[in-house]
């Protein structure tokens, strides 16, 4: 059977632009090659839904929707491994952010606001 | 508030959505295609890795009539038998005209070549290498998409409900989920495109924008579903160790080129047991590889994980090597080493049957609204072959915007406020009571894994009329538990208030699929009654379900016909 899983810290910047950010930090029950998302999914169904995250195909690595930066370091959260010693996720740091780990990756063709302001809705 | 009009709205851009937007714009129609995620990224199109069937005939003489003959025998007898042809007939002019478009089907000396599927009689699947279909069809239909000039695309909004005035469809209610923002959209003409449902099952090939909502809004909108009761499983899904940037169904082309072998937890061999072959080759059916594996992780035989294990270890590293080269290695990133240890599989919920009740212009019984692709219930019946799902949103989808446009073209627009009025509060009374109580914060996410957990224990790859029973229970006190589950109090990218509106639908959904199993008293096709253990011929009907006014689901049988309505 498998062993007794240790926890591991995990910390994720939150916050949103016209507020200061903040870090908060969970632990997270460690399964060998868990991925980050693992670690984000697993802290919205158990601890707190509220934190925002961009993703949608988990295992595949096709949708592309993923990305963060892991240790500073830009990676798709559904590929990168949860390290033993745990991670600091913060968002994208060369996109608009939009609140947590979510930026502005959305094309401003397929963005309401930007049609909207385009059409002088806005 | 934000308010849009527009000719056509299509809601959901898979391959079904970004085909009835691309087909819509081509016959005249202004158009607006909106969905949750992100245009052509959101949900199982760009997942799929390999066959998509269509009678091409380049390589060996085949019809659209022998595709035709194979998706009625996998049916089991439930089969719509228009919807069936006309996706057996018109998957040949889909694929030729996104050929015609780049999409970089695999030829071998010029010609679209195509593989062996099982239930096909002939090599039909075509593909784009390497295992890259998903992506490359995804990124072909957003090129055309975005080249047609009266098709907005919106990413980011979550359609909630279907406007319906005087029994008609007449658009949609929404929010973007950037800000919060409530959005209404007038359309003479909406077609749900919006996916499956395999997210309500704790064991799933599933992105998380697969639950059940097209479903949902159909029946809200007094729309009808049909065979409900058909989620199909796969059989051999990946469960542990944990393997990430691959998707769980990866091991099926293993299993056609490589065999492999299943033991429980004890290493025998099994699969005999329940009727299968044991042999290193791939010929067992799914349905009793299913059964078998479900069988013995009751009995005890399970792995750590609740699954079986596949083994490659009696092949020697060369015969891997020249199979599956790249993949070998990617494996091995994940520490697979297939060499010197087995893999622990199991069934997982994959693609839905059934669907929304539509006739050949894929319009359901509510005028103006239309549905495509795996939302929509008919052309596989009981169980869909391997290779169908692809083409069946591309043809639909087609259908879908062109029926659509045609209707929507020559109409006068008719928004009715008063008609959106009542959505409009609910979701805006939703956002009001948003709180972010300690103690509650959780709470959507933990509802969300009982009912994944209860979907999978209860209504799944086998089931009883007991185990069926207590989930309906259980489902409809979940449903009167939501009502008073509040998101959390933000207005950027709220999640929350997307997990409310999803599991809202993931719920209703869920207890149409547990109705829908537990009225079939008998087993065929991906419905397997543990109680009722036989196909009954008597049985050879379709399940329609619609809601009543009361808000409760009710049901009845139609025979199976050649075409709905
Ligand atoms: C991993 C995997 C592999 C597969 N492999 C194959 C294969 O090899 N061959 C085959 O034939 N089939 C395969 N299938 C099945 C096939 O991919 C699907 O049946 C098909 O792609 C469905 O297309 P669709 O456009 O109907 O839905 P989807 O592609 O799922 O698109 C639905 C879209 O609707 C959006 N949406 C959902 N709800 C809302 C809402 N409320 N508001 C706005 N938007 C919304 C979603 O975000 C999504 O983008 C596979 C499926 C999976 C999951
Ligand atoms: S979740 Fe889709 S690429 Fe990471």
């Amino acid at each position: 059977m498998s062993s007794h899983p240790k926890n591991v810290p995990i910390t994720i910047l939150r916050g949103v632009p016209e507020e200061e950010t903040y870090e908060e930090t969970f632990d997270v029950p460690y399964r060998e090659g868990m991925s980050v998302l693992d670690a984000v999914v697993w802290i919205r169904t158990n601890v707190d839904s509220s934190i925002a995250f961009r993703y949608s195909c988990v295992n595949a690595n096709a949708c592309k929707e993923c990305m963060v930066a892991v240790d500073g370091k830009t990676e798709y959260a559904c590929t990168a491994r949860l390290s033993s010693d745990g991670n600091t996720v913060g968002p994208l740091t060369n996109k608009v952010l939009i609140r947590d780990l979510v930026t502005d990756i959305v094309p401003p063709k397929e963005n309401l606001r930007t049609i909207l302001a385009e059409r002088g809705e806005g | 508030m934000i308010h849009l009009e527009t000719h056509v709205l299509v809601v959901g851009a898979g391959g079904a959505g970004m085909y009835a937007a691309i087909a819509a714009a081509r016959n005249g129609a202004d158009v607006i295609l909106a969905d949750k995620s992100m245009i052509g990224r959101g949900g199982a199109t760009i997942m799929a890795q390999m066959t998509t069937a269509a009678a091409l005939g380049e390589e060996e003489p085949d019809s659209w009539e022998k595709h035709l003959d194979d998706t009625l025998d996998a049916g089991r007898g439930l089969c719509n038998e228009e919807l069936s042809a006309i996706l057996c007939e018109e998957a040949i002019d889909r694929i030729r005209e996104m050929d015609d478009w780049k999409v970089g089907w695999a030829r071998k000396d010029g010609k679209i070549t195509g593989v062996m599927a099982p239930g096909h009689s002939v090599p039909r699947c075509v593909y784009v290498d390497f295992l890259n279909t998903g992506p490359a069809v995804a990124k072909c239909l957003r090129t055309q998409v975005a080249r047609a000039d009266s098709a907005l695309r919106i990413s980011g909004v979550a359609i909630n409900d279907v406007v319906v005035d005087d029994g008609v469809a007449i658009g949609a209610v929404g929010w973007n989920l950037e800000d919060e923002t409530p959005v209404t959209i007038a359309a003479n003409a909406v077609v749900l495109a919006a996916g499956g449902l395999t997210r309500l099952y704790a064991r799933n090939s599933a992105s998380i924008n697969m639950n059940g909502d097209a479903y949902a809004m159909a029946l809200r909108a007094g729309a009808e579903l049909m065979d409900m009761e058909f989620p199909q499983f796969f059989p051999i899904g990946h469960l542990a160790p944990r393997l990430v940037g691959m998707d769980p169904i990866m091991w099926d082309p293993f299993r056609y080129k490589l065999g492999g072998r299943l033991f429980n937890a004890d290493g025998e061999e099994f699969l005999h047991r329940y009727g299968g072959e044991d042999a290193d080759k791939y010929t067992t059916t799914r349905d009793i590889i299913s059964y078998g594996i479900t069988k013995e992780n009751e009995a005890g035989r399970a792995t750590d994980n609740g699954g079986v294990y596949l083994s490659f270890r009696h092949l020697s590293e060369k015969v891997l090597r020249d199979a599956f080269g790249p993949v070998i290695d990617k494996l091995a990133n994940n520490g697979i080493d297939l060499m010197e240890r087995d893999v622990e599989v199991s069934p997982i919920a994959h693609y839905h049957m059934g669907g929304i009740r539509v006739n050949g212009s894929m319009e359901t019984c509510v005028p103006g609204l239309y549905a495509a692709g795996e939302a929509v219930g008919g052309a596989n019946g009981a169980n869909r072959l391997s290779g169908n799902a692809i083409p069946e949103a591309f043809v639909f989808g087609e259908r879908a915007g062109r029926f659509a446009a045609e209707y929507a073209r020559g109409r006068n627009r008719s928004w009715v406020a008063d008609a959106a009025v009542g959505h409009v509060d609910q979701l805006n009374a939703m956002i009001g009571r948003q709180t972010d109580a300690n103690g509650e914060k959780a709470a959507l996410g933990g509802m969300w894994a009982e009912l994944q957990r209860l979907m999978w224990e209860k209504v799944g790859v086998l089931r009883t009329g007991d185990k069926l029973t207590s989930a309906l229970t259980r489902i409809r006190d979940m449903r009167t538990e939501l009502e008073s589950v509040a998101p959390a109090d933000d207005n950027e990218f709220n999640l929350t208030l997307q997990d409310w509106y999803d599991l809202r639908s993931a719920l209703l959904t869920a207890e149409s699929v547990t109705l829908a199993a537990i009225n079939r008293t008998e087993s065929r096709g991906a419905h397997q009654r543990e109680d009722f253990e036989q196909t009954d011929p008597g049985q050879t009907y379709n399940q329609r379900l619609r809601l009543d006014d009361d808000g409760s689901i009710v049901s009845d049988y139609l025979s199976v016909a050649g075409g709905a309505q």
